[in-house]
């Protein structure tokens, strides 16, 4: 059991990946990515494309993919998302759900249905002993990842002007813009963050499995329920909620391999009937 | 008025479909202190989300030193100078008061303005810098408000309805501050529902009725009379 | 003679009666028609009807959802069932499938109504991804790789296909109908002032949340009923085909094509679908990118739909929802 759960708080390192993009998003502009997970795949493809090309490299990958993702969100968002922003929630949702068809689709015309992995260099066969378990060496370097991501983002909103200007345009978006803040290039430079999140992820997925271009929403629901679990406040109750669910996934799994996911999506509608703002809710002044 | 800082002509503002404003001419000269009065819905606030760029105008309807401003962005309009008090407070419920006062800032204009500055004027505030800006009085968040308006370091500082929800007390207490902000040099509106209020603190007065212009003159010889007439539309 | 409230507009009127010689028209086909295009249009009704539901949900109700294809799989496993197991008629099954549906859409909805916007979206998601990983679990339906609807396999094929085709025709009527009067009654017009402003409407004494129920209620029947219908067509179900995210992708498309939040714009955008599936389908993976870029554009560039742009260009209305005050 101590192992179980020892995987799923790994695995949870992974799912806080596929969720900081996805909650940045709508803590500072409301807007729900349902393409969250697609892109991630996008990005997984990308590597192993790149890696055809100058070998299996993961870290120069991820040094190519991140600043790529950076550059395709600023630009996704401010020449389309933005345009869906406003009080209905209807036109982000359509087009976003819009772009995950079209990636989805684009990926399978480029690549075929076949599965695809990245090769690590054996990074995801060594392990490593800590006291008395053993643990993967790259599901370590993923949580590892996951936490520092989760502390410089945090960090990021908390301490810095940057972090600030998120937080008023989030709150307050016209006050904001009387003082002086340029709410279209705030926007872009929130989705530019999550889109180099969602590069690292995709990286991290495609060392760690084999994708395929039709595993995107299965990976959005993932970091959705994580986001939920851990309430819509901060980006370390993001993080909690993803342990969780890896927890609750890999639990279900050592039961009954037909009832793991099941088991966390359980879990995920339990928290909501119960304790619906989640186990680290946003508290407003 | 040969120098006016701000300039309207002949402005025209629409909610949708709705025709707000009709046309006002309004001037604010170096250093004035004006007061804008009028009954609910006649087009006061409206009137200010046209000079900050918060509501589409014609370009030409409003001048800034001499600049047409009209239907500029407001993140454009405050780096020139224009700063407004919003109707409310509207300070952000996820910052703390000191960061309210750092987003003040933002547009990092140059000028005497500081925290320092701020915290001296208004001592309160420094005690609860670190407080979410929630938790303060309304009296406290209107200081908060103003401080982060100041925080922009203004050529024009615009005030949304201050005294709106406070005790008679806590607006004397803001009005006093107003000197102070006065001192180097700033042009100021003030919008107010409190006639007399709005007489005492300034030089001149404009009454908005109905999305109109009905009174304008100097604050201590308009009448009781001319004032109420203005006003109601009688 | 003061003020008056009308509803019914010149073309409404017109429409009422076209209406009309295209439903006789339509049942008639089976006496002449091949039955090819009986099983094109009850497919078709099912996409229509989803659409439709989806429509009302979210265009009307202001609950988008990317889950609504749990009652439509919900309801297509409930008919097998009860034809399969319990030996109903099918056709007969297609009503009580919609039933169920509405009747578990009230458990379901204090789930999904703990949510808002964009998360109530991916919310109705998760519940669909946890009713398909149910049903996959159950061997008496076929458990992962699904099953055959044997309990019509009695009847001869061109009956069969005839009487699926009217019990689709009338499920469309049933559909259009009901919702055309749902929206022209009280709660309707309850509804529709929801959708401007919820907090305006709350004051007006309006039960926001019992109304928000209602529709969803509504909207689980009728995606039930979409369900069990397409499945008598389809005589084969399976889990992914049932609960596959593709039917909320088509309904979607459907009616921002068409237009939201109106009654003609599925409408339009079932035909517009048909037309496209019908040529471009076979493109595959090109013809899904097509679908999602085109609803991507019109979102962007022509909010109202197609059938919107045309009824604001000329200002027509052929499904009247709303009183107009005619002045004297």
């Amino acid at each position: 059991m101590a192992d179980t759960i020892i995987q799923g708080v790994l695995l949870g390192g992974l799912y806080c990946l596929f969720a900081l993009g996805l909650s940045l998003m709508f803590g500072v502009m409301r807007l729900t990515n349902i393409a969250q997970g697609d892109f991630i795949v996008m990005a997984s493809f990308g590597a192993v494309a790149l890696a055809s090309v100058i070998g299996e490299r993961p870290l120069w990958i991820a040094l190519v993919l991140l600043p790529a993702g950076f550059a395709v969100g600023y630009l996704l968002q401010r020449y389309l998302l933005n345009g869906t922003l406003g009080r209905d929630p209807l036109p982000s949702l359509v087009v976003t759900f819009g772009l995950s068809i079209i990636v989805q689709n684009a990926l399978l015309e480029v690549f075929s249905a076949d599965p695809r992995a990245l090769g690590s260099g054996g990074l995801n066969t060594r392990s490593i002993a800590i006291g008395p378990v053993t643990v993967g060496e790259l599901p370590l370097l993923i949580l590892a990842t996951a936490l520092a991501c989760t502390g410089g983002l945090q960090t990021l909103f908390s301490q810095t002007a940057a972090g600030r200007a998120f937080r008023a345009v989030s709150d307050d978006r016209d006050i904001a813009r009387l003082m002086g803040v340029q709410a279209d290039r705030v926007y872009a430079t929130a989705t530019a963050i999550a889109f180099a999140l969602i590069a690292l992820a995709g990286v991290f997925q495609a060392m760690r499995t084999t994708v395929a271009p039709a595993d995107g929403p299965m990976l959005l629901l993932f970091a959705f329920e994580a986001v939920i679990i851990g309430g819509m406040g901060s980006f370390w109750g993001t993080l909690v909620g993803a342990l969780v669910l890896g927890v609750t996934q890999q639990v279900g799994f050592a039961f009954d391999p037909g009832w793991g996911l099941w088991f966390g999506h359980l879990v995920f509608l339990a928290v909501l009937v119960v304790r619906p703002q989640g186990l680290f809710p946003k508290t407003k002044g | 008025m040969r120098g006016a800082v701000v300039r309207t002509h002949a402005l025209e503002a629409r909610y949708g479909d709705a025709q707000a404003l009709f046309g006002i001419d309004f001037e604010l000269a170096q250093g004035e202190l004006v007061a804008i009065i009028g009954a609910n819905g006649a087009g006061k606030s409206t009137f200010l989300k046209a000079l900050t760029g918060l509501v589409p105008v014609e370009r030409a309807a409003v001048h800034l030193f001499d600049e047409a401003i009209g239907g500029l962005p407001p993140e454009l309009i405050v780096r020139r100078g224009l700063a407004m008090v919003p109707e409310g407070r509207r300070l952000f419920p996820s910052l703390s008061v000191e960061e309210n006062l750092r987003m003040g800032s933002f547009a990092r204009r140059a000028g005497p303005w500081t925290l320092d500055r701020l915290y001296a004027m208004f001592p309160v505030l420094k005690d609860k810098r670190r407080s979410p800006s929630g938790a303060l009085s309304g009296g406290q968040q209107q200081m908060v408000s103003i401080g982060r308006a100041l925080m922009s370091n203004p050529a024009v500082l615009l005030c949304d309805e201050l005294s709106l929800g406070l005790a008679p007390v806590v607006v004397k207490e803001i009005y006093a501050a107003m000197p102070a902000i006065a001192a180097e040099g700033m042009s100021i509106v003030v919008v107010e529902q409190d006639v007399s209020l709005a007489q005492s603190v300034s030089s001149r007065v404009y009454c908005f009725q109905e999305g109109r212009v009905s009174l304008e003159g100097p604050s201590d010889r308009l009448t009781r009379a001319q004032i109420s007439e203005a006003y109601f539309g009688t | 003679m003061g003020a008056e409230v009308v509803r019914s507009t010149r073309a409404g009127n017109a429409m009422l009666a076209g209406g009309a010689v295209w439903v006789v028209f339509a049942a008639s086909i089976p006496l002449w028609g091949e039955s090819s295009w009986m099983r094109e249009m009850v497919e078709m009704s099912c996409y229509f009807i989803f659409a439709m539901m989806w429509n009302l949900l979210a265009g009307y109700g202001g609950m988008v959802s990317v889950g609504q294809q749990a009652f439509f799989g919900l309801g297509g496993y409930v008919m097998l069932a009860l034809g399969n197991l319990l030996g109903i008629n099918p056709f007969v099954a297609i009503p009580i499938a919609a039933l169920t549906g509405a009747a578990i859409a009230i458990p379901v909805s204090i789930v999904a109504f703990r949510l808002q916007g964009g998360y109530f979206a991916i919310g109705t998601w998760v519940i669909a991804e946890v009713f398909r990983l149910t049903v996959a679990n159950i061997a008496a339906v076929g458990g992962g790789s699904g099953t055959s609807l044997t309990a019509l396999r009695g009847i001869d094929r061109v009956t069969r296909t005839n009487l699926t085709y009217w019990i689709a025709l009338s499920c469309v009527i049933a559909c259009v109908g009901g919702v055309y009067l749902f929206l022209r009654s009280k709660e309707g017009l309850a509804l529709q002032a929801i959708r401007d402003n919820e907090v305006a409407a709350e004051s007006q004494g309006i039960a926001v949340g019992r109304v928000k129920l209602a529709v969803y209620v509504v909207a689980a029947f009728g995606s039930a009923m979409a369900g069990a219908l397409y499945f008598v067509g389809n005589l084969r179900i399976s889990p992914d085909a049932a609960f596959g995210v593709n039917w909320t992708a088509f309904a979607i498309f459907i009616v921002v094509i068409g237009g939201i939040g109106r009654i003609e714009g599925p409408m339009v955008g079932a035909v517009i679908f048909w037309l496209v599936n019908k040529y471009f389908a076979d493109y595959g993976t090109w013809y899904q990118l097509g679908l999602g870029l085109f609803a991507v554009i019109v979102t962007l560039r022509f909010r109202q739909g197609i059938w919107g742009w045309i009824q604001d260009g000329f200002g027509l209305s052929l499904f009247p929802t709303q009183r107009r005050l005619r002045l004297p």
